[in-house]
Formats: structure tokens, C-alpha cells, sequence
């Protein structure tokens, strides 16, 4: 079976996982991600970034901060990973579909 | 503040080169072969997912130890235009045993021409889910959960 590389393109850097993972078990801000994790604050603010595109996590102020966390009201995240599973899932149909036949086993 | 409501759902389409009763029955009695494989609440390694082809028949996961996950009912079955499914997980990543609160999933099979047909998906309802969001912090870390599943389909999609 094929699977293409585009699904989950948001989590499918190691990095990027890392970050989304200390965001989903508690808030955090950008620098207390930068100092637990080998990567600039530039680059922890851009993986943060996609996951926010992603639909993954949201963001809010705290004075001069951004908190970053797993959307509370659920929704937001929870479409945006169905819609990055819908993607892939119905790239493996469409593969599995256009495949020849089997029908005369 | 926002004024503006979510979305509830999400839509897809995608078009394939054959016809809608091929599509249809792919889509359907074949899921298995084109499900995501990461995408499984066994224990167990998978070993089969079973579609019953029918109004009220029910979609479940076989491991290879002969343990079975239920996950879906099948809601609307009416080929080879339509087909409607629950979506019984919640957001610890468990089975959900109360209807009332679960998605579900509407797959449309449109013709455009002899051999090509376009499919629509929307998975919706999904504020059902909402209640226990809290949950899944602790889903996307724990063994086995949300994470572990988006971890290995993210390797496999970095290979």
C-alpha cells in the first residue's frame, strides 16, 4: 500500500512532534520550549506556527508571552487532526480503488 | 472574543478513475485495505477490519490474538451513492459507548462519467466529542495512545 508523505505533514518533523507533545501535556511559552529542547527560539516559534495552521494548538497572551496549548474547547484540534487523517485516508482509498481489479478470484 | 462558530465538521472530495460501484464497495467492504494502519485502538496487532454491509451492521477491528474493537455502526448503507457510519472513539482514544456522544461520517459516491466517480466525505457532529477534551492531554502522552499512533504514521510518513 502507498502512503504518501503529505499527511501529518505537521508532526511528521521529530522536532515538531517534541513541541507538540510538551504542548498537549501543559501550557507553554516559547522560550520555556526553547530552553527544554535543542532548538532556537526562532524555530521553536515557526514549528509552532505549523502546528497552529494545523489546527493542533492555540495560542493566547500573557503579558509580553504567548501561551501556547492544546485548543481547551477541543474542537478546533480535534478537526484539525480528522482533517489531516481524512487527507490521508482517502489517498490510501484512491490508491486501493484504481488498483486492478480483483473481482475475478 | 470570536462571534464566529467553529466549524462542526470536516468536508472532503476526492475523485477516483473508476466507477461509483467499485468505489462504493472499496470504500466499504474493503476498508481494510486502505485504512491507515496506525490508525487502530487494539492492543493487539491487527490482524482484519471487518465491514458489515449493512444498515445497523457494525464495523469493528480484529486483532491477531482474536480480540475485537467495535468502533463504528453503520448507519446508512444504500449502494452505491451512500454510506453513513458512527465514529465511537473518544477523545481518550477509547470506545464510546454513548451514541449521543459521537460523530459520524456521511461518504457520498457522485458518478462524473462511466469510470470515474467523485467522493464526498463529511465527519461531522463533532462537538458531540467535546465534553472530557481535558482527557486528551493525558491521551496524547500515555502508551498507546493518540500520540503513539500519530508518532509511527509520522515516522512512516519522514521514511
Amino acid at each position: 500500500m502507498a502512503y504518501q508523505a503529505e499527511g501529518f505533514s505537521a508532526l511528521a518533523d521529530p522536532t515538531r512532534r517534541s513541541i507538540f507533545e510538551r504542548v498537549a501535556e501543559r501550557p507553554a511559552a516559547v522560550g520555556e520550549l526553547a530552553a527544554e529542547l535543542p532548538v532556537s527560539r526562532p524555530a521553536v516559534s515557526q514549528h509552532l506556527k505549523v502546528l497552529k495552521d494545523a489546527g493542533l494548538v492555540v495560542d493566547h497572551a500573557d503579558g509580553t508571552r504567548r501561551i501556547y496549548q492544546l485548543d481547551p474547547d477541543g474542537v478546533d484540534a480535534l478537526r484539525g487532526y480528522l482533517d489531516q487523517f481524512w487527507n490521508q485516508a482517502l489517498r490510501a482509498f484512491k490508491a486501493a480503488a484504481e488498483q486492478p481489479s480483483e473481482e475475478t478470484r | 472574543m470570536s462571534v464566529q462558530a467553529p466549524p462542526n465538521s470536516v468536508t472532503k472530495s476526492i475523485s477516483v478513475d473508476v466507477p461509483a460501484e467499485r468505489a462504493f464497495t472499496v470504500f466499504t467492504e474493503q476498508m481494510g485495505s486502505w485504512w491507515p494502519p496506525d490508525h487502530h485502538i487494539l492492543d493487539a496487532p491487527l490482524a482484519e477490519m471487518v465491514f458489515e454491509p449493512r444498515e445497523g451492521g457494525r464495523i469493528y477491528d480484529r486483532g491477531t490474538d482474536g480480540s475485537e474493537c467495535q468502533w463504528s455502526r453503520v448507519l446508512a448503507y444504500e449502494p452505491p451513492t451512500r454510506v453513513v457510519f458512527s465514529w465511537d472513539i473518544n477523545l481518550q482514544w477509547k470506545i464510546e459507548t454513548d451514541p449521543e456522544r459521537t460523530s459520524e461520517i456521511e461518504i457520498r459516491f457522485i458518478p462524473e462519467g462511466e469510470s470515474r466517480t467523485r467522493v464526498e466525505l463529511e465527519h461531522r457532529n463533532l462537538d458531540r466529542h467535546g465534553d472530557g477534551w481535558e482527557g486528551m492531554r493525558e491521551a496524547v502522552a500515555s502508551p498507546g495512545g493518540w500520540g503513539r499512533g500519530l508518532a509511527a504514521f509520522a515516522e512512516r510518513a519522514a521514511a
